[in-house]
């Protein structure tokens, strides 16, 4: 029944689960180049964004996969300029959104493109909303301050978005309290909250880890949805590679503060190769046959204050490996169309298939 | 009750699906926790029944693990508390009484002294790594704490326990000095362990152990449960809602509904032919492991039903897609397990099994879903 045989071919054309048609366009919408976000402790300085760039084109989902520690959510924050300074800094780079770069405006335009342009849906809906104002007041407080409106036309956009994440009975659902609804339905509340203003960009902050497995489902097929009703682009921020399986189009895998290897979800699946991607994909148990023993990724993520010189994966990676190969910083290098890895010689297993590309 | 003793299961009540088979430890028969919900006035008022748990029956042998899975209401921590002794089943107020068994003696004719080796035998780690462990206790006092209550041993010794407990779980002896804020989620999960294991117990109860912890530490975690078990010949019940964790770790599994077990037996048959409507929407929802895989997926219509006041038939009727015929005795009488398959126990009626229905129209229809 619901058992898998051997993997197919997705077959682009039949809508098998709801998933659609890939909604990819070919318009680059958001760029990250060479993103740096420090911040200064008692420690040491935390490079907790290293030199991060990527781009998400109109349409596309890309997952942004590690632990914790690793970066994707000051990532994240960092495009939306909601670091904490002090003690964290925008230290260098830039953010292209729709063609210009946002980093350089002023703090009042920011919050124009704060939730209009692009917006962010956080992992636990509690959190997110306020649980002594009713959801049209939450929902409207978005569309007030980034579309102007009040009173009744104001509602009516209220009554539009929860109707767009699909809450049944939105008219009298605006009216309750964040207490009076399910997690399922809260989660939506805040999906609702950041469509509201139709944005070009969603950040998507591991927004089912709170939620049971079949209400998850749900939620992320909305998402798709409505990713292919306005065209979209979703950054999702996730450490498990199923939703990564199910969602994305691109992922981007983060260690310490930078990419270490980023490609096409198929092609990062059937081909990873950096050491600490396949060890990621590898520890996650299968639902469809049985596992024999989970291969596990040894040591812990390193603190973000005392980085090793060069790989900052080196100490924990399962390859052989000189010493003074693990001080030389590696590069993110394409080594096939549209997939990039961070080469060293410690982690990535081919490093001699790829060496003519790297100047180490 | 030591081990060297021929355990006695000649008092344990049979049940579908349970045998004394493989010396279990904890045997669940017919267990009911409900809770009285007031409608309105107190006293005067009417009392609806919140049946968080109802019905359930299972057996834990010694060195296996048994996967208690559903989503939230379903009942399965609360059977867990209940097997813990932290609530106990429900007996007053006209509730049917079940029993749990404690190596084949009902846990309510204990002695003192019984119930005593009943607690150091049975013991839990938490789903949560950072509220589980005392931030103002150092390793060691936090490891030692169930020595010190339950033994005699001077703090040295418990100390030094402390310290083998540690390695025992992949840490040092000399983190023991160090405070739980000095360790990262999956070393102090690691704690909980070393913690549970300081009693030597028989079974230990995992609730949602790795749930809160990074993806990569999953598996170290995972890892260590089960070399702990073959090396201690452990039993475990793994509360979990991630279905892949569950196949990975468990040799049986209970599917839980509304606080009634809707599938049961060992994992194995149960993923190869999972028969329940309930089970395979579980299934089809979970995630996938490669990007290629599909899955046809079951959508149940709306969300978990509330526990309060439950139908007093079959509790999956109000949830299935399939049509219930309005007389059918199920709907007042709760159907029993009925075998599948070899050790394969499924609630069968006509409304909750997939053999023999053609269930396309009820794979992802969102906005069928969504109109209710």
């Amino acid at each position: 029944m619901a058992k898998e045989s051997d993997p197919k071919v997705k077959d682009e054309s039949i809508d098998r689960d709801g998933f659609g048609p890939s909604t990819v366009r070919d318009e680059v919408v958001l760029e990250l180049k060479n993103l740096q976000t420090h911040f200064t402790t008692k420690w040491g300085t935390v490079k907790a964004c290293d030199g991060v760039s990527y781009a998400v084109k109109k349409g596309e989902t890309l997952g942004v996969v590690g632990e914790s520690g690793s970066g994707k959510s000051v990532t994240a924050l960092s495009i939306m300029r909601l670091i904490q300074s002090p003690p964290g800094v925008i230290a260098g780079g830039e953010v292209i959104l729709n063609g210009r770069n946002i980093l350089e405006l002023s703090e009042k335009e920011m919050t124009k493109v704060r939730g209009g342009e692009i917006s962010m849906i956080l992992q636990d809906p509690m959190q997110a909303l306020n649980p002594v104002f009713d959801i049209n007041d939450q929902v409207g407080e978005a569309i007030g301050i980034h579309q102007g409106l009040k009173g009744k036309s104001r509602w009516e956009k209220v009554v539009d978005a929860l109707k767009k994440v699909r809450i049944p009975a939105p008219a009298l659902r605006a009216k309750d309290y964040p207490h009076q609804l399910s997690g399922g339905m809260r989660q939506r509340v805040v999906g609702a909250i950041g469509i509201s203003s139709n944005p070009s960009v969603i950040i998507a902050d591991e927004p089912t880890t709170s939620l049971d497995v079949t209400i998850q489902a749900a939620y992320l097929r909305l998402l798709k949805q409505i990713q292919a009703e306005t065209g979209a682009a979703i950054i999702f921020i996730t450490h498990d590679f199923g939703i990564v399986a199910k969602m994305c189009d691109r992922v981007a895998v983060m260690y310490a503060g930078r990419i270490v290897e980023m490609a096409d979800v198929r092609e990062i699946f059937n081909n990873p190769l950096h050491e600490y991607t396949k060890a990621l994909i590898g520890s996650v148990p299968k639902l469809e046959e049985k596992t024999g023993r989970l291969p596990q990724i040894e040591g812990q993520p390193p603190l973000l204050y005392n980085l090793p010189p060069g790989d900052s994966f080196a100490p924990r990676s399962p390859l052989k490996y000189d010493e003074k190969d693990a001080n030389i910083r590696p590069e993110l290098i394409e080594v096939q169309p549209n997939h990039f890895v961070q080469m060293s010689r410690c982690s990535v297993a081919d490093f001699d298939k790829y060496k003519d590309l790297v100047s180490y | 009750m030591t081990t060297e003793e021929k355990r006695d299961y000649s008092t344990v009540p049979g049940a579908i699906g349970c045998s004394n088979a493989g010396d279990p430890i904890i045997q669940v028969r017919n267990i009911r926790k409900w809770y009285q919900v007031n409608k309105g006035l107190p006293i005067i008022g009417s009392h609806d029944w919140l049946k968080a748990v109802d019905d359930v029956s299972f057996d834990v042998p010694a060195g296996e693990t048994i996967g208690l899975v559903g989503e939230s209401g379903c009942g399965k921590t609360t059977t867990a508390k209940m097997v813990l002794g932290l609530e106990d089943p429900s007996t007053d107020g006209g509730v049917p009484v079940g029993s749990i068994y404690f190596e084949g003696q009902d846990v309510k004719t204990l002695t003192s002294a019984g119930r005593r080796e009943m607690r150091r035998s049975v013991q839990a780690v938490f789903q949560d790594p950072w509220s589980s462990l005392n931030p103002r206790m150092r390793v060691n006092t936090i490891i030692g704490e169930p020595l010190e209550i339950n033994t005699t041993m001077t703090k040295k010794e418990r100390d030094t326990r402390a310290g083998d407990l540690l390695t025992e779980v992949g840490l040092n002896a000399y983190q023991g000095n160090l405070y739980p804020h000095e360790f990262s989620g999956g070393q102090r999960q690691r704690i909980g362990i070393a913690r549970a294991l300081a009693l030597n117990p028989k079974l230990i109860v995992l609730d949602e152990p790795v749930s809160a912890l990074d993806v990569s530490i999953r598996a170290q975690i995972m890892n260590i449960l089960v070399d702990l078990q073959k090396e201690h010949n452990l039993a475990y019940i793994l509360i979990a809602h991630n279905l892949a964790t569950v196949r990975y770790m468990c040799h049986r599994t209970a599917v839980m509904y509304l606080g009634v077990v809707q599938e049961y037996g060992d994992t194995e048959a149960i993923f190869a032919n999972p028969t329940h409507l309930y089970t395979n929407a579980l299934i089809s929802a979970a995630l996938p492991s490669h990007p290629d895989i599909e899955r046809d997926e079951i959508v149940l219509p709306g969300e978990v039903v509330s526990p309060v006041n439950p139908p007093l038939g079959d509790v999956f009727q109000t949830r299935t897609p399939l049509p219930v015929r309005k007389n059918h005795k199920y709907t007042k009488e709760r159907p029993p397990l009925v075998e599948v398959g070899k050790d394969h126990y499924v609630v069968e009626t006509p409304w909750s099994t997939v053999t023999g229905h053609d269930l396309s129209e009820f794979k992802l229809s969102v906005d069928q879903e969504m109109a209710k």
